[in-house]
């Protein structure tokens, strides 16, 4: 009963996953399965479906973004438009960090994909909506991290 | 933007990278990263021990390759060693690791709670959170027990940072979602749901996840959240879109925390302070005003923000279903968006308004938009989005529509997608019984379902038109002539023939008039099919066949000749074989009386819940029906399940005919079912003066009669418990649902569903007799501390009818709080005049302190660990006794199963022991419970030894699985 999605998963329309993140506890099986299952759903839907669909007992919430697929599984009673924004925001928060993201950034910067996903979800649940804040959580670290490294 | 090449640029993941992607095959891509990882490999074996940075690097790299989807075995050890680097990025990077591989090796586990310890008390608010995100990543019950104490700490502390809090926040709910019992509520408690007042919107949106769930699991600890969540929200509705500046979301003024609060509403009933609702039911005016206000943007995410929020009002109103305006404005709301542009709005109308149709106040509101729907079902272009209007049809249909939504639902079944078509069957099913005004139309449509579909027709739907057929005598002539007219098709379906079989067999008399129907082309219709069928409908032609020489003596000769043939009577399967020479020899030697008795015409089935229903609750998953299910009680007034017209002659045939043996196994399911023991109207009376299992209470009814207050309702204190009414609960420890009792008058089944600490159970009363019970009423009192006047279960419920025609069955729903752990089960006592004697019974109900059971998975670390800490000697509590039951093992494991706990597998070191592990939620606590069970096959005893969190739970516990087994 919460706005909570169960994971993310990120991939292109090759199919390839760019990331994942889970937010229960499942074994690398079940992991695999689940995504191959659901990649291969998405990606025979046409375009103008519409972007919710109930797949076993969860909610799906996806949408696609260039040349990559953005996806969340939500509970049964969760609110699938509020998923769709989590979504959004968080595309724009890649956006405003990267500069006109795009697929080879994610790729090439897998693990910076994971920080700002970490700032702004955590445990599924929306940690800060505000993107200011989540921008400057990340560019504090970026900071440090040039300080450290010096 | 910093770009992004800054400061930890690692060159040489950059390159590999870019290798794997220039891979042309995937062959290629293995080779590829086999030589990394045997570079990795020989890096960390080194003697040269590794910079940060190259560790860092190679860290990265081996993530990468698992992000891959290759499995990554080493490398765990260095990342550890970067949680414990001054150099933040190395940190970072450890952390990812440790988060996206999890490890469950012990001493690591120690390593990492150590770094994490480090952190959290570095007062620097990056590292803390930092550590706190590993922790919610990884939620795992090692890192519960290591920090579900702390975190509260962290989170309410005056000095905290915010972005601390809000990690702190989310961090804690992970850890309550995996390991409740590790979080402990404390005086921090009060101090979070205040978190709701903070100045800073991110704690806030942070906070109201952890106090949603918290509040779920202890309502009363938390509900000066409502007036809180209430005023909050009403700030944010009221706003100026550019009030909540970077919370302001393409202008909608904080759509995340609006629709959370929302949702922490849901957790609640309506407020009971006057001006708290008032300022509530404003907000969710003005949210639906919104809705109808030009949109200040055109983009696509000023929409679904302002529309989810919608929706989340929406689902307040359905749950509070109070405020009848409320409901239906967003019942019209929902009307606008069915006819939508946007595919996804169209998709959530149809699926919210599946709600709203349950409530009385929206129902007819919800019936206007019929056509759309319908319409919906036929042009959408998106199966899900179908799929929904499918539901809400089913949602929707009542008496006055019932018989527009089967036909649109028959018609759009020719053309459904193939994943819908078994549930649409179901449905249909459904309708068409729930509805049947003439019971014509509901042979029609269950023909026509099997013509259609009849790949998707499962048993439990042509069982059920076959029970129905057989229990009213009006539809059986109509029955045996639509089904000898669909048997005319060239091609029909194989469901068709049993139907086919079965009802000829039974009714074919009915049509044998009309010579087009005569008996001989009955049966040859029928034969015509037979080559063709599998084994089990074989079986049922030829049950079809002997009772047609009973119903027609003019084609004995035929079919005589049929059963004598080499194919039947010299089958290689046993069971068509078997019949083939008992029919023949039946029809040869009995005499027309003998044979008229034994093939006489079935009786009755009993009226009870149709299982198709129970099919479509299990297709969808537990409590994914309750809605409408409870909706069907309040509107259907037992219609075909009631049976209230059952006129006593049904019911003396059913006693007549109560020991005739059916020739078909094939509905051996139903048969089984058939009554036994039905009184027979005339003598009802008398033998149940001195059957009476009500035993004590008949004399005293006796006496009442005769005086003056014999016209009066029964007044007369409750009997004390049936002697046998332990025997009856301890056969519902295991199981939910069944016969509670039955006796010559009454049969009371139950079926029951549990989740945490509430319950509901729904109560069929039948009368068996066919005389009316007058003044039926029932009382249910609880178990609780009489003195303190404590209760430890709440039990709720409404009156039932007080009359009970004969044949009928009423149905009553119990609604269960565990409050606190209790061992006595709640009484029912049942009071009814039959014939004028008072009748008065009293049933424990099988509620017991396992129902409330949440199963745990643990590993059997975690559970000997668990056992040792649970070692005071009062909390165990041991019995050894007699095997009561068979021993197999398949047999024990569905108990323990039915008992509501995880059966724990390679945990106990003796693999014939069977070890249970569960958390019994009540209201007040929750309390783990630990189970062993030794069986020794040899002696047929056993050992069974409890321990729990709480004494009183071990003991009881103890008590009633010692009958179990």
């Amino acid at each position: 009963m919460f706005i909570s999605s169960q994971f993310m998963l990120l991939f292109s329309r090759q199919g390839k996953l760019r990331l994942q993140k889970w937010y229960v506890p499942l074994s690398d099986k079940e992991r695999k399965k689940i995504s191959r299952d659901l990649v291969q759903t998405i990606l025979a839907r046409k375009p103008k479906m519409c972007s919710f669909l109930e797949w076993r007992d969860l909610k799906i919430v996806y949408k696609r973004y260039a040349s990559l697929y953005f996806c969340c599984a939500v509970e049964d009673q969760d609110n699938e438009l509020i998923t769709l924004e989590i979504i959004h925001r968080y595309v724009e928060l890649l956006d405003k960090y990267f500069g006109s993201v795009c697929e080879l950034d994610i790729i090439f910067n897998f693990e910076k994909a994971y920080f700002i996903l970490d700032e702004f979800l955590l445990g599924g649940e929306a940690q800060e909506t505000s993107k200011k804040n989540v921008l400057k959580a990340i560019e504090q670290a970026d900071l440090l991290q040039e300080v450290c490294s010096d | 933007m910093p770009a992004v090449s800054k400061g930890d640029g690692m060159r040489g993941l950059a390159v590999f990278i870019s290798d794997i992607r220039n891979c042309k095959s995937k062959e290629a891509e293995i080779k590829r990263i086999n030589k990394e990882l045997a570079n990795i490999r020989s890096k960390f074996k080194g003697d040269k021990a590794l910079d940060g940075y190259s560790k860092k690097k190679y860290v990265c790299k081996l993530l990468f390759i698992f992000l891959l989807g290759h499995d990554i075995d080493f490398g765990h050890m260095e990342a550890v060693n970067l949680l414990s680097s001054n150099k933040y990025t190395e940190k970072q990077i450890g952390y990812l690791f440790i988060s996206v591989l999890v490890n469950s090796n012990s001493e690591l586990i120690r390593l990492i709670n150590n770094a994490i310890k480090n952190d959290l008390s570095s007062r620097n608010p990056t590292f803390m959170c930092l550590a706190l995100h590993c922790i919610a990543n990884v939620g795992s019950r090692e890192m519960a027990e290591a920090f579900a104490s702390e975190i509260p700490r962290i989170l309410v502390a005056g000095d905290t940072m915010d972005s601390v809090k809000q990690s702190a926040a989310l961090c804690l709910l992970r850890l309550y979602k995996t390991s409740p019992d590790l979080v402990l509520m404390g005086e921090w408690t009060s101090r979070v749901v205040h978190l709701l007042n903070d100045q800073h919107m991110g704690v806030v949106t942070a906070a109201i996840s952890l106090i949603t769930c918290l509040s779920q699991k202890n309502p009363d600890e938390f509900k000066t959240c409502v007036s809180l969540a209430v005023s909050r929200l009403s700030r944010i509705v009221s706003s100026a879109s550019t009030d909540l500046q970077d919370y302001t979301y393409y202008f909608v003024p904080a759509p995340w925390l609006s629709c959370k609060l929302l949702r922490l509403l849901q957790c609640y009933p309506p407020p009971e302070d006057g001006a708290v609702k008032g300022r509530l039911v404003e907000c969710l005016e003005t949210i639906l005003n919104k809705a109808q206000e030009p949109p200040k943007s055109k983009k696509v995410q000023h929409s679904n923000a302002k529309n989810a929020i919608l929706f989340e009002a929406i689902s307040l109103i359905i749950h509070y279903d109070s405020e009848p305006n409320l409901l239906v404005r967003a019942c019209n709301q929902l009307g606008q968006f069915l006819q939508h542009r946007e595919t996804n709005l169209r998709y959530l109308a149809l699926e919210s308004m599946c709600t709203l149709a349950s409530s009385e106040f929206s129902h007819e509101a919800v019936k206007t938009h019929i056509e759309t729907v319908i319409n919906a079902l036929k042009t959408e272009r998106d199966v899900s989005v179908r799929q929904r209007a499918a539901d809400l049809l089913y949602a929707m249909c009542d008496r006055s529509n019932a018989k527009q939504i089967v036909a649109e639902m028959l018609s759009y079944l020719e053309t459904a997608d193939y994943s819908i078509r078994e549930e649409m069957v179901l449905k249909v099913a459904i309708l068409a019984e729930k509805y049947a005004v003439d019971y014509s139309w509901y042979v029609d449509t269950i023909l026509n379902l099997i013509r259609i579909a009849g790949d998707y027709v499962s048993e439990e739907v042509w069982y059920r038109v076959i029970q129905i057929v057989i229990n009213r005598d009006d539809v059986q002539g109509y029955a045996a002539k639509t089904v000898f007219e669909a048997l005319q098709a060239p091609a029909c379906h194989e469901n068709m023939v049993k139907v086919g079989g079965y009802i000829l067999g039974e009714f074919g008399n009915l049509i044998a008039g009309d010579p087009r129907s005569s008996p001989l082309v009955q049966f040859n219709l029928l034969h015509s099919k037979f080559h063709l069928c599998s084994v089990p409908t074989r079986a049922l032609l030829l049950s079809a066949y002997i009772k047609f020489i009973n119903l027609f003596p003019e084609t004995k000769a035929t079919i005589q000749e049929v059963l004598r043939c080499d194919s039947q009577i010299r089958n290689s399967d046993v069971e068509l074989q078997q019949r083939a020479v008992e029919y023949l020899k039946l029809s040869s030697i009995a005499s027309t009386d003998v044979l008229a008795t034994v093939l006489e015409e079935m009786p009755p089935f009993p009226e009870r819940e149709s299982s198709i229903l129970a099919k479509l609750k299990k297709k969808k998953g537990p409590g994914a029906v309750s809605v409408t299910e409870l909706e069907d009680n309040k509107r259907e007034g037992g219609e075909l399940n009631g049976g209230g017209d059952r006129g006593p002659d049904t019911a003396a045939m059913a006693a007549s005919n109560a020991s005739t043996p059916s020739p078909s196994a094939d509905l051996l399911g139903i048969r089984s079912a058939a009554p036994v023991g039905a009184p027979p109207a005339s003598t009802g009376s008398l033998l149940v003066d001195v059957f009476s299992e009500a035993g004590p209470a008949a004399p005293s009814a006796a006496v009442n009669d005769d005086g003056f207050l014999s016209s009066a309702p029964p007044s007369e204190d409750p009997a004390p418990p049936l002697s046998e009414a332990d025997e009856l609960l301890n056969k519902f420890v295991c199981k939910n649902n069944g016969v509670l009792f039955e006796n010559q008058l009454l049969q009371i089944g139950i079926k029951s569903e549990y989740r945490q600490n509430l319950g509901r159970m729904y109560l069929f009363y039948g009368n068996k007799t066919s005389v009316q019970f007058a003044s039926f009423t029932t009382t249910v009192s609880c178990p609780g501390d009489l003195q303190s006047h404590i209760l430890f279960l709440n039990v709720q419920t409404k009156p039932v009818e007080p009359l009970v025609e004969g044949g009928a069955q009423i149905q009553q729903v119990l609604n269960i709080e565990c409050l606190t752990d209790f061992s006595d089960a709640p009484l029912l006592n049942i009071k009814f005049r039959y014939g004028g004697a008072l009748q008065n019974l009293t049933l424990k109900l099988p509620v017991t302190i396992n129902k409330f059971f949440q199963p745990t998975e643990m590993s059997s670390h975690d559970f000997f660990q668990r056992w040792k800490q649970l070692s005071q000697p009062q909390q165990e509590a041991q019995k050894i006794f007699k095997a009561n039951h068979s021993m197999d093992t398949e047999v024990l494991k569905a108990k323990l199963l039915g008992l509501g706990t995880a059966l724990l597998d390679n945990v106990d070191p003796n693999p014939e022991n069977y070890v249970c592990a569960g958390v019994i939620q009540t209201k007040s606590q929750q309390v783990g419970c630990l189970l062993r069970l030794e069986p020794n096959a040899q002696a047929q005893m056993y050992r069974l030894t409890l321990r729990c969190s709480k004494d009183s739970v071990s003991r009881r516990l103890c008590e009633l699985l010692a009958q179990q087994f």
